[in-house]
């Protein structure tokens, strides 16, 4: 029996997408021990209660005005405190931008070892073992840790999960001690020129390299990406060319991304953009040159034009995906 | 100003990764050991925060011997001390034991603000920064692509996905991690190279810091073993026709094959 803390991201007032598969995994892991999910923000009065479904047998709450927005500090404080109250035997939470950032802190303040950005989670005779890319996803690892409790954070589409089981549910409100300065106040937000789906958590992305052109050419992906509900990414070239911003780069110096469908168009498939994308469930490859070594890893090929081929997707997609 | 840059040697990004023979980690004989390339914004951001407003740039590095050639890459850049953390007993820990060291340098030597990378290339782990600000009671912010200094505090620019940037007011003193975009990492000049032969370099012992039992090996909470090369993917498959025909079926292949769409 293990007993789970499910850390959930809360943004714009929802808990994100990626509490299913940290719920339904530590529902699966659990062996009949607890799964509790955890909130952490200000204004929670409406969110939560869904997560029974989920799998959460019970949710805690911390509402308080020093969460108001991401503070690292303040986070960290209210997770460690959930934590020590609760003693789960492993805590477990997105390797989100924001998870990445609050783990180690939390884990550091109870003294905890995080097995960091795992792809997969199994019990063994030795306990629960990560799966863990390193050097740029060359080489994996399998990651344990010793400490009471262990934290680990997911690789965001790591697991798919249909149908948990479900937990009572029931929300609790935690009243965490906060009220210190954490020196850390977030002045403004600058949002991207429309709420477009984060890289590292999307389920599908299409993405162009050099041969794209032109900033203007990446609007040849707005249907098609809409259709599927993509995200768009680019390749270090397109980035470096100043045809995309470096936010949507994806690779070694870039971001790790780890979706279901990866759609790479003109993309050469260097061994840096690899990196970044090689745990893609399925990839589809779309280039010119049927020698580009893209296609070595590619789950479906075309050979051909993207500015032929994506016009005609797109297409097809609306024909189909409507229905 | 006193600026800490916690600074990794690694692997350089072309090594071809080779799991050793019983499996605990890689085949390093032949490797070309660099700074971690993100920590070279972190040398950068540092030596310009001195230029604006004087005071001392100490890089911070633990790992075998060899890391004080990391060190020295620096102390070229222009970085004016080195804290080489070389002792055996600071081997082989995991993030934790690492930043545990770290922070207690931070703290003897009494820093304004530290600046390290957002991930080290090796472990990709994204932590020891974190951590080590964590211990202090310090604020951090990760991933900063903007870095502006006030009085007492400094205002940063980060990503926080979906093309959003968060600008933040974060007060000193703080760790702060360099993400691509911040800056232009200098070259070392010739003459700052010859200069770096000479600057001083301090080594600490596990006693000096007080740290034993905790950091290092004995000190890792986190154990990394079975390393193998990731499984091969399987053969894919070129579509054939015409590109109407080839979308038709690429669509058809996610939908029912695949289960993507
Ligand atoms: C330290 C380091 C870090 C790096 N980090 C990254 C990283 O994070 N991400 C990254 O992506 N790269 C990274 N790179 C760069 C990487 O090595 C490649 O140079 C880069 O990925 C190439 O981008 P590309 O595929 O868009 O361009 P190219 O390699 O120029 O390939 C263009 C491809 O498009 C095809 N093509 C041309 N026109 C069309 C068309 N009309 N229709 C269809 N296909 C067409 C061509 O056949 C070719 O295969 C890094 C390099 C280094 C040294
Ligand atoms: N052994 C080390 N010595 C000095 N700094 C380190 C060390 N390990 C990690 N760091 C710092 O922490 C950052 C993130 O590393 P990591 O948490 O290992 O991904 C690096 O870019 C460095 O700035």
């Amino acid at each position: 029996m293990t007993d789970f803390l499910v850390f959930c991201e809360v943004a714009d007032g929802r808990v994100k997408g990626s509490a299913r598969e940290l719920l339904g995994k530590a529902r699966e892991l659990s062996g009949g021990g607890t799964v509790a999910a955890v909130l952490i923000g200000s204004g929670l009065a409406d969110v939560g209660s869904e997560l029974g479904a989920l799998g959460a047998d019970t949710v805690f709450k911390v509402d308080h005005s020093s969460c108001a927005a991401y503070i690292p500090g303040a986070f960290a404080a209210a997770l460690s405190q959930v934590v020590k109250a609760q003693s789960p035997d492993v805590v477990l939470g997105s390797a989100s931008m924001l998870g990445k950032d609050l783990f180690p802190r939390a884990a550091a303040l109870v003294d905890a070892g995080v097995g960091a950005d795992v792809v997969d989670l199994v019990e063994t005779d030795a306990g629960l073992e990560g799966v863990r890319p390193l050097f740029a996803g060359k080489c994996l690892a399998s990651v344990s840790v010793t400490s009471e409790p262990k934290f680990f954070t997911v690789r965001p589409n790591s697991f798919v999960i249909d149908g948990a089981t479900p937990g009572s549910g029931n929300v609790v409100d935690f009243a965490a001690g906060l009220d210190n300065d954490f020196g850390y106040e977030v002045i403004d937000v600058e949002r991207g020129a429309d709420d477009k789906v984060e890289l590292t958590e999307a389920r599908c992305i299409i993405a162009a390299g050099r041969s794209i052109k032109s900033a203007e050419n990446f609007a040849i992906f707005d249907e098609a990406a809409g259709l599927m509900g993509a995200a768009v990414g680019a390749s270090r070239a397109a980035v470096d060319a100043g045809y995309a911003p470096h936010g949507m780069q994806v690779g070694q110096t870039g971001k790790t991304v780890n979706p279901s469908l990866y759609i790479a168009c003109g993309i050469s498939g260097a061994i840096q953009h690899l990196a970044g994308m090689r745990t893609s469930k399925v990839i589809v490859a779309v280039n010119k040159d049927p020698d580009a070594p893209i296609f070595q890893h590619a789950t479906y090929g075309i050979v051909g034009d993207l500015f032929e081929v994506v016009p005609a997707l797109t297409n097809e997609l609306r024909t189909t995906l409507a229905d | 100003m006193k600026i800490g840059v916690f600074l990794k040697q690694v692997p350089d990004t072309e090594t071809k990764i080779r799991v050793n023979g019983s499996g605990d980690g890689i085949e390093t004989g032949d490797i070309k050991w660099i700074v971690n390339p993100y920590d070279e914004y972190a040398v950068e951001q540092a030596l310009r925060v001195k230029e604006a407003s004087g005071g001392e740039v100490v890089v911070v590095s633990l790992g075998a011997a060899r890391t004080l050639d990391a060190a020295r890459t620096a102390l070229a850049m222009g970085a004016d001390r080195a804290v080489i953390l070389d002792d055996e007993a600071f081997q082989g820990g995991d993030a934790l034991a690492t930043a545990r060291a770290l922070a207690k340098v931070a703290e003897k030597e009494e820093f304004d603000l530290v600046f390290g990378g957002r991930q080290a290339i090796d472990s990709d782990d994204s932590q020891v920064p974190q951590i080590a600000a964590g211990l202090l009671g310090w604020p951090h912010a990760t991933w900063i692509t903007g870095f502006e200094q006030g009085d007492g505090s400094v205002t940063i620019r980060r990503a926080i996905g979906g093309g959003t940037v968060e600008v933040a007011r974060v007060t000193l003193p703080a760790v702060f991690t360099c993400n691509k975009g911040l800056n232009e990492p200098r070259y070392a000049s010739l003459p700052g190279i010859m200069k770096a032969k000479s600057k001083p370099v301090a080594r600490y012992s596990p006693g000096d810091l007080g740290l034993e039992g905790s950091i290092g090996n004995d000190g890792a909470a986190v154990r990394l073993s079975n390393y193998r090369l990731p499984p091969p993917r399987p053969d894919g498959r070129l579509l054939q026709g015409e590109t109407g025909d080839q979308v038709k079926e690429l669509v058809r292949l996610l939908r029912e094959e695949a289960k993507v769409l």
